[in-house]
């Protein structure tokens, strides 16, 4: 563990991108292979689960620092984060230990088989040989919380490094469904090492662009609708199919209707595309499709109300062959024929190319993109590869610009890990009538100085406290954005918006000047 | 009548018509230490202690200043006042206040650890004593200063490998001197922000014995310098005057830094945990040793500390002061402080 904490300290010391890489580069050189292993499977979020109730260790830790419940809860808000408090209210420990990070996640495995005594005198005796940083990250491997600020590109860059292999084969190799548990450092690494069937592509993503005014002749580009569902990888080997987001999460069981890919697709291909809540030729607002994801069993009145398709944008492999070199025009061309072979009723289809001859053809399409149900335009080169991950010039997104309203903040409350003590989650209100009435929340889209700012007016100009949320004097007027919004009867004001921010502080107003409901029920679609 | 009251200019003490550490103009201010929080302009009169005196003329300028030595007793009005050693920095006192029988203490900023400069914090009993708790969740105990030095000389080492300057960041007054104590020779010539180097050698002057520094000036060759650690305050770790140093590795010293939250919003490379206040371990034994009954907090997590305080049998209160906070994001402990009265010509 004291190896794994000092590389969690080193990446946390520096911002620079290459002195990230050298440090886990030498780690991925110097370490137990078992511990390479762990450490990659941790930072591309394959995290052990959670085997003991976080209220459990918070009891367990006040107890061993002597103070009660409420001070702990106190200390809790102020760190923001659980497993901080734990690490920094317990007593210094008293012993030390040697053991690698592999052991110790196994220690953790192996705690959770125990009853509650056993597990909290296991928990105590662990955190009594950990030091700072360690006895920080054990706590947070044991709530199941571990994240660090490291991008896939910046790990594939090291272990290419520290392997001397090819960065875009290793971030294939680390795509899909494997865990530590299955698999060696070895092995996971090996270029003819083991196939894996599910295995996904890594996904190619796109820049944002401003205008498409320096893209040059409009023939070398291909136009499509930038599609508002979940983008996702469809893989049909082996006889069976797979489901990936991009988010590498495993989808296949959430969505039943790409089973008869089995029978309908050949053997050995892969789709990228989105999956779109779909009726009557049209998208489905992303509520319908947020049905689908966020419950355990799938009842046959849910598949019926949102049923869904595979919009595709491209193929990746055919007949087994990896087709991501050959140019988007040559790869389209065999999806679409593809596709054309499908018996009707399939829940797959091509995402619809969007002729235009000008700049101006662009921008009205862009214009009438809400109103097919998509947020803005897709923009790529005919001759490009299928890139792993973002890389500029060949993929632009051009999305719709934002709706707006300009509402008063009425609650606040502070946020977490590095906005803990800063008041940073606000709700809003619009006024109705004499009332106002709170309609969305907003996290994102101030600066460092100006939360900070607004912390202070916080502190300064609180009317009550709800537990950690406070009712502020209804002052502070913002720009709030969103890409879109629908009726929502679980929401006091009827509506949910989507994507909603901060698009800025509007200082220069009052806040008897703000929006109205009515004026954002006049936003709606329809 | 109470020994001391709570007003909206700060502490007040009847008996003897003056105020304490006050944040508005009053005739008669007794001055625990010379952190601007503390010691504000415009007093008719100000009290602290010998020590104190030539910090608090460099800050405030040309002001009526009247001094005790440590424990030597004043009789102002019916209040006898004495000033006795808090440790937080040097000269900074805690306030003894006795009217017929009844005791009162105000702590001011307090820390229980020697750091070798400041004159060691001595307990006082008291029937009522009015602390700060600025770090008052058991969320705070400070590491040993061996430790923070072989910490610090390591980041310095590793910078001055890659050629790289490191640029700590500081409280002038008191943490600076502190840092510059504990580092020593260790880390070769330190060089100094003007703001460090004037607080410096106001110290010096009166007989603190403090490594050598040199002042980065203008005119001064840094490339004859390279990797060196420069002590700065915090304010200037980000802005035009850190840029000179090319891809310097910066770093906080503060009791904040044990927050990661902040210590990550601060944007530093580094944090380093050091601290001129009492941590959660040094409020409570602090309290304990005055014998006293009565505790009012203030300066910090005054709720939480408050209700601890009542639990363990005190009878506790708060006193709210205009610089109540509940952990500000420019936190007390680390308050710029780069623009000193330059009534002395002593400044940046």
């Amino acid at each position: 563990m004291k190896r794994f904490a000092a590389l969690f300290a080193e990446l946390d010391a520096t911002t620079r991108t290459s002195a990230k890489v050298t440090a886990l580069a030498r780690y991925l050189s110097d370490a137990p292979p078992d511990d390479r292993l762990w450490t990659v499977a941790l930072f591309s979020g394959r995290r052990p689960r959670r085997v003991i109730p976080a209220t459990r260790l918070a009891l367990w830790a006040a107890e061993a620092a002597g103070i009660p419940d409420w001070l702990f809860t106190d200390a809790y808000a102020v760190a923001g984060d659980l497993a901080e408090t734990i690490s920094l209210i317990l007593p210094p420990p008293r012993e030390t230990s040697d053991q690698p990070l592999s052991a110790c996640i196994a220690e953790i495995a192996r705690l959770g088989t125990l009853d509650d005594s056993g597990r909290r005198a296991g928990i105590l005796a662990a955190w009594n040989r950990l030091d700072g940083t360690e006895r920080f990250l054990f706590t947070k491997l044991l709530t199941g919380g571990f994240r660090v600020g490291i991008s896939q590109t910046l790990m594939t860059r090291a272990i290419a490094q520290a392997t001397g292999q090819d960065p875009s084969a290793i971030a294939h190799r680390l795509m899909g469904d494997w865990t530590p548990a299955r698999t060696t450092w070895d092995r996971l690494l090996a270029p003819d090492g083991d196939t894996d069937l599910s295995r996904p592509y890594p996904f190619c993503l796109a820049h944002p662009l401003d205008t498409p005014a320096d893209l040059g002749d409009p023939a070398d580009w291909l136009a499509e609708l930038k599609w508002d569902g979940i983008r996702a990888q469809l893989i049909r080997r082996g006889g069976t199919h797979v489901l990936w987001s991009r988010g590498e999460d495993l989808m296949t069981d959430r969505f039943p209707e790409f089973a008869v890919t089995r029978d309908r697709l050949p053997d050995g291909c892969v789709i990228d595309g989105e999956i779109l809540a779909w009726r009557d030729g049209a998208p489905l607002p992303f509520a319908a499709l947020q049905t689908r994801i966020g419950r355990k069993s799938l009842p046959k009145r849910t598949l019926a109300e949102a049923p869904v398709i595979l919009m595709a944008y491209d193929l990746l492999e055919e007949s087994g062959a990896d087709l991501r070199q050959t140019p988007l025009a040559a790869r389209r061309a065999r999806l679409a024929s593809l596709l054309a072979d499908l018996p009707p009723g399939t829940p797959l289809s091509l995402s619809p190319e969007i002729a235009f001859a000008t700049v101006a053809d662009l921008a009205a399409a862009r214009a009438r993109a809400r109103d097919d149900g998509a947020e803005g335009l897709m923009l790529k080169h005919r001759a490009s590869p299928y890139h792993a991950g973002r890389r500029r010039g060949d993929w632009w997104k051009w999305k719709v610009d934002p709706m707006s309203v300009d509402a008063v903040m009425v609650y606040a409350q502070a946020g977490h890990g590095r906005r803990a003590n800063l008041f940073t989650d606000y709700t809003f209100a619009l006024r109705d009538g004499d009332a106002l009435v709170p309609f969305t929340k907003a996290y994102s889209g101030l600066t460092d100085a100006e939360f900070a700012e607004i912390t202070r007016w916080v502190r300064a100009n609180t009317l009550q406290r709800f537990g950690p949320v406070r009712q502020v004097k209804p002052e502070l007027v913002f720009e709030i954005a969103f890409e879109g919004l629908q009726p929502s009867p679980r929401h006091k004001s009827g509506i949910a918006l989507r994507f909603p921010r901060m698009a800025r502080w509007r200082r220069d107003k009052p806040a008897a000047e703000i929006d109205t409901l009515d004026s954002l029920r006049g936003l709606m679609p329809g | 009548m109470s020994v001391l009251t709570f007003t909206d200019r700060g502490l007040y003490c009847p008996a003897g018509d003056f105020h304490i550490d006050p944040w508005r103009p009053v005739p008669r201010a007794v001055i625990t230490h010379a952190h601007s929080d503390h010691a504000r302009p415009g007093m008719g009169r100000y009290l602290c202690t010998d020590i104190a005196a030539p910090v608090m003329r460099h800050r405030l300028g040309d002001i009526t200043l009247d001094t005790l030595r440590y424990g030597e007793p004043r009789q102002i009005g019916g209040a006898t006042v004495s000033l006795h050693p808090a440790g937080h920095v040097p000269g900074s006192a805690q306030v003894r206040v006795a009217v017929g029988g009844e005791v009162w203490v105000v702590s001011g900023d307090y820390k229980l650890v020697d750091d070798g400069l400041s004159t060691p914090f001595e307990p006082l009993r008291c029937d009522t004593f009015i602390s700060e708790c600025t770090f008052g969740l058991p969320l705070f105990s400070w590491p040993a200063d061996s430790r923070l030095r072989d910490d610090i000389l390591a980041w310095h080492a590793a910078n001055r490998a890659e050629g790289r300057f490191s640029l700590l960041g500081a409280y002038n007054l008191g943490k600076a001197q502190r840092l510059l104590r504990l580092i020593g020779e260790a880390a070769g010539p330190i060089l100094t922000h003007g703001a460090v180097e004037g607080t410096t050698a106001v110290l010096r002057a009166q007989g603190l014995v403090l490594p050598p520094t040199r002042q980065v000036t203008p005119a001064t060759d840094l490339g004859a310098h390279a990797g060196a650690l420069v002590l700065t305050v915090p304010s200037a770790l980000s802005g035009p005057w850190a840029r000179r140093f090319g891809g310097a590795s910066t770093a906080m010293a503060s009791g904040w830094m044990a927050l990661r939250g902040i210590r990550r919003r601060r944007g530093a490379d580094r944090g380093f945990v050091i601290s001129d206040h009492a941590d959660w371990a040094g409020l409570n034994t602090a309290i304990r040793a005055t014998g006293a009954g009565r505790v009012f907090v203030t300066h910090g997590y005054t709720a939480s500390f408050r209700r601890w305080l009542s639990e363990q049998g005190y009878d506790a209160g708060i006193v709210a002061t205009e610089w109540e906070g509940e952990a500000p994001d420019a936190p007390p402990d680390t308050w710029p402080d780069t623009t000193p009265n330059t009534g002395t010509g002593l400044t940046a």
